[in-house]
């Protein structure tokens, strides 16, 4: 079966690969790109291990086909940090032990900067509802709520 | 002198400087960046794709596999069915092997039938469709009390029950039996005013793992075998692994990935000795990754309970005897671990006269594996049921109850241990002392407390700590960290060394970097592996020592170590600034070479955990949905290394049990297909559905650990389920009996509630 010929940009950078009709974003991410740090729980939508930022867009990556990530600008995990600079997520993440085993953490992370994008000073409540879509199930969600709470707080103090 | 693991005893004067406090833990940062390496992250060159073909039937005589045109097909490089495994006498192995791959019969919906390699995702799925199989489907049995019907249908025909006297005549599905028995149950039961008997049932629930299992095999012309995958023990695996393929253990090499949660649930293989057929046919790397589909059909569960608890008390509030009835649903094969829970049921209670029996029964469901305290909560729901009605029957607050009733130092526990010092009154003491117990409640709102036990495990450990000639220090640990082991190691590692915890750098090596290690299981590896790095650092604190006075010429006994340096032990040794630990390493080539400590320990004197949570409900009385409002977990850790690790699992157990609670469960069809195999549909608790999980971490050290600890892991999930029932009593009126209290049927109890209000 013939494979298409697809270039993307991820995270800045161009990438060019071949892909099958049937291969999903987060199948081109990891095992054509080997971008790994974009997660598979479930691979149908459920759990958000695979969000990733598509043309600004929150999306699964797995309910997304490779092809369709032609032209587009894709952000993964990879992508959050500058240089050897922390985003405040990741850093509020290592400083509540908001990351248990650390699965589901590339997901939430891209999630929830993305709730950040949109709105800047989210409630609890508002951070549990925009996270509902990413399981975890180490953590009870109690650290990652305040881990989120805290960056939010930085990055504001910080636009201040 | 020699120091060995008896040397390593809980000093309460020592002044910690780094044991207590949060440090960022050594794998954080790879884990928020993407980097961390997890099961399904790992390429090889040449790698191919294996993919599992599963039974569609939940019981079938397999007649024969035709693999033929699977095998023809462009891009196929292997394919394996029973006939690829060795044959293995009846017992363990065999079961395990049969697990992995169905040989006469499939027993469940989701069993392993044959599985190819192929060099795409694409060819391999292709591939399995031509696969021809011929099923002679049986009659099947899911639930635990349906199987034991005389008229079930049985899975093995020549099962004989084992700890039965007399076992059954005829087949059975009952697996085997094991009671326990202390005092005379008869007299206490006779001394009680009050007895209460109620039967209850719990479901098997998935332990949830967000990382789907996956591994990398490859098997080399000369017979050796690289294991990469995600696993709770990677030692384990190896030895299971070389007796179900017959190959020296020597030759297997398992390499741990990060592990994506495991909760007991990846402390046994699936496709593991698949991927290595595979591989050894293809001549190449085999990856094979798991679908949540074949996660939830085919992994896990926990087993599913019917039980019936009996307790008698007298009417000043002194519990009098204790009996209990147990039935596991296993499965096809062992593997339930059912005899913790009537060990484990009510042990924290100062009772005298117990009986406990529990019974394994097989079933067409998935081969059951551990999950937090195996087959413990699921008893303690029942257990601490009984308890609340007895609270309620003399108007005794719970905790005063159970405080009356509370073990202590000195009790003689129902599988032969004496405690020592243990924590439950000091936990019971500072729930009843939490803010959260004496909240007022709301309309539709009610509160409930339960209380649950652990053993906490020890078990073979090894450890290597090697100091680097720039004075910092690397680790060498045996285990895969499932939550926060790795940093408490360091930390431990530290505070010996008298040096800032960053300074010390861990790894996990795979199996042929250390001794056995016992799987990371039942809350022993901070603990365990606690004890081997301490002696490990002690041991190199011994050569250190032993060099400075080398460098000093003086005698070993003039010279102590202290915060971090080797000094004169007193004024009349010599005027000597003191040596670093990096000034000793700089001279370790002339003073003898590397330094070095390590140590190989059976880990003993794991220190019993102990834990209360409070929990407050809203009963949505039109829906019978259940909404958490409030959730404190008490729990004695014996001594909190790192706070933030210690308050996770509390955390995070306790959200498991309210999943089991309310919501998880699975559904099968008539044919006895799950029907829910996948998120969606099997529904673990997200963000919205839960609040803040409040945590007072109790510290009563464990004489028997250098710094005190006691295991954490299993506790927090232990109680869960039995305070949620408690505090829909506190709403409604009637103590739910079955989980999951979804809300049809609490919907149904409130109705009952009603009926019983208007008739009474
Ligand atoms: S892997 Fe995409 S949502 Fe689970
Ligand atoms: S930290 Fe393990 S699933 Fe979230």
């Amino acid at each position: 079966m013939a494979r298409s010929h697809v270039t993307t940009t991820v995270n800045g950078d161009e990438y060019e690969f071949l892909c099958d009709a049937e291969q999903t974003l987060l199948d081109v991410l990891r095992d054509e790109l080997f971008l790994t740090g974009t997660k598979e729980g479930c691979a149908t939508g459920d759990c958000g291990a695979c969000s990733v930022m598509l043309d600004g867009r929150l999306v699964c990556a797995c309910l997304v086909l490779g092809v369709e990530a032609a032209g587009k600008l894709i952000e993964t995990i990879e992508g959050l940090a500058h240089g050897d600079e922390l985003h405040p997520l990741q850093q509020k993440f290592l400083e509540h032990n908001g990351a248990q085993c650390g699965i589901c953490t590339p997901g939430t992370l891209i999630a929830a900067k993305a709730l950040l994008a949109v709105n800047p000073d989210p409630s609890e409540t508002e951070i549990r509802y925009w996270l509902a879509g990413n399981l975890c199930r180490c953590t009870g969600y109690d650290k990652i709520i305040r881990a989120v709470m805290a960056a939010a707080e930085e990055m504001r103090e910080g636009r201040s | 002198m020699t120091i060995t693991q008896d040397d390593l005893r809980f000093d309460p004067d020592r002044k910690l400087k780094v044991v207590g406090t949060t440090p960022i833990k050594p794998d954080g940062v790879d884990k928020v960046t993407g980097r961390a390496k997890f099961g399904a992250d790992t390429h090889l060159p040449g790698m191919l794709v294996g993919k599992v073909l599963r039974s569609p039937h939940a019981h079938a005589i397999i007649k024969s596999i035709d693999t033929s045109s699977a095998a023809a097909l462009a891009g196929v490089k292997a394919v394996v069915t029973r006939d690829d495994f060795p044959e293995l006498p009846p017992g363990e192995f065999r079961d395990i092997s049969s697990n992995c791959m169905a040989r006469e019969k499939a027993f469940y919906d989701g069993h392993a039938v044959a599985a190819v390699a192929a060099t795409s995702e694409r060819i391999a799925k292709k591939a399995l469709k031509l696969i021809e199989v011929d099923y002679q489907v049986l009659p099947h049995v899911i639930d635990v009390m349906d199987a034991i019907k005389p008229d079930a249908p049985i899975l093995f025909e020549d099962m004989v029950t084992k700890g039965m006297d007399p076992a059954p005549d005829g087949p059975t599905n009952i697996l085997q039996r094991k009671e326990f028995t202390m005092g005379d149950v008869d007299a206490g039961f006779a001394e009680a005013d009050i007895i209460v008997e109620r039967e209850f049932d719990t479901k098997p629930m998935h332990q949830g793992y967000i990382e789907p299992q996956a591994c990398v095999a490859n098997f080399t012309e000369d017979g050796q075998t690289e294991l990469w995958c995600c696993t709770q023990g990677h030692f384990v695996f190896r030895t299971r692994l070389a007796a179900v393929l017959k190959m020296d253990i020597s030759r297997i090499r398992v390499t741990q990935s990060e592990l994506g949660g495991g909760f007991g649930g990846k402390t046994m293989f699936y496709a593991e000795p698949v991927a290595i057929l595979l591989s050894r046919k293809a001549n190449r790397p085999v990856k094979i990754t798991l679908t949540r589909n074949e996660v939830l059909r085919a992994t896990g569960p926990v087993a599913g309970t019917h039980s019936r608890i009996k307790m008698g008390m007298t009417k000043d509030g002194r519990f009098t005897a204790a009996e209990a009835e147990l039935y596991f649903q296993t499965g096809p094969f062992t593997g339930s671990a059912f005899a913790n829970a009537p060990q484990a049921m009510f042990t924290r209670y100062d009772l005298q006269n117990i009986r406990a029996v529990g019974y394994e029964v097989v079933s067409n469901r998935p081969k059951v594996n551990a999950f937090r305290a195996p087959c413990v909560p699921q008893v303690v729901f029942g257990v601490e049921g009984v308890i609340h009605e007895l609270a309620r029957k003399i108007g005794m607050d719970p905790i005063d109850l159970r405080l009356k009733n509370a073990a202590t130092e000195g009790y003689k526990t129902i599988y032969g241990a004496t405690f020592g010092p243990i924590g439950y009154v000091e936990t019971l003491e500072a729930a009843k002392a939490h803010p959260h117990y004496t909240a007022p409640l709301g309309p539709d709102q009610g509160r409930g407390i339960a209380t649950g036990f652990w053993f906490n495990r020890g078990g073979e450990t090894t450890a290597s700590l090697n100091i680097t000639p720039d004075g910092t220090v690397t680790l060498l640990l045996g285990n895969p960290d499932v939550a926060g082991s790795r940093v408490s190691i360091c930390m431990m590692a530290a505070e010996e060394l008298g040096i800032p915890v960053d300074k010390v750098r861990p790894i996990i090596g795979d199996t042929s970097t250390l001794g056995f290690n016992r799987v990371t299981a039942g809350s022993r590896v901070t603990f365990s592996a606690g004890m081997a790095i301490v002696l490990s650092a002690r041991k190199a604190i011994e050569t250190l020592c032993q060099r400075a006075a080398m460098m000093w010429d003086v005698p070993e006994d003039g010279v102590v170590f202290e915060d971090g340096h080797v000094r004169p032990a007193s004024s009349n040794v010599g005027d000597f600034e003191p040596l670093s630990i990096a000034d000793i390493a700089k001279k370790a080539t002339e003073t003898g070479g590397p330094i070095a400590g390590h140590a190989e320990i059976v880990a003993e004197g794991a220190g019993p955990g102990f834990g209360c949570h409070i929990v407050d409900v809203e009963v949505d009385k039109e829906t019978g949905a259940v909404k958490i409002l409030r959730y404190t977990v008490v729990e004695d850790a014996g001594k909190a290394i790192h706070p933030h690790q210690v308050e996770g699992q509390y955390q995070g157990g306790a959200v498991q049990g309210i999943g089991w609670a309310l919501n998880e469960e699975y559904i099968y069809d008539k044919d006895g297909r799950m029907e829910n195999a996948g998120f969606l549909d099997y529904r673990i608790p997200v963000a919205s559905d839960v609040p803040m999980i409040d945590t007072v971490i109790v510290e009563v050290p464990n004489p028997l650990h250098p710094y005190g600890l006691r295991g954490v892991g299993e506790v927090p999930l232990v109680p869960t389920m039995a305070a949620i029932a408690n505090a829909i009593d506190d709403a409604i009126g009637i103590r739910p009996r079955s989980l999951p209290m979804s809300p049809p049927k609490v919907l149904k109890l409130i109705e009952e509630a009603e009926m019983s209000r208007d008739q009474a």
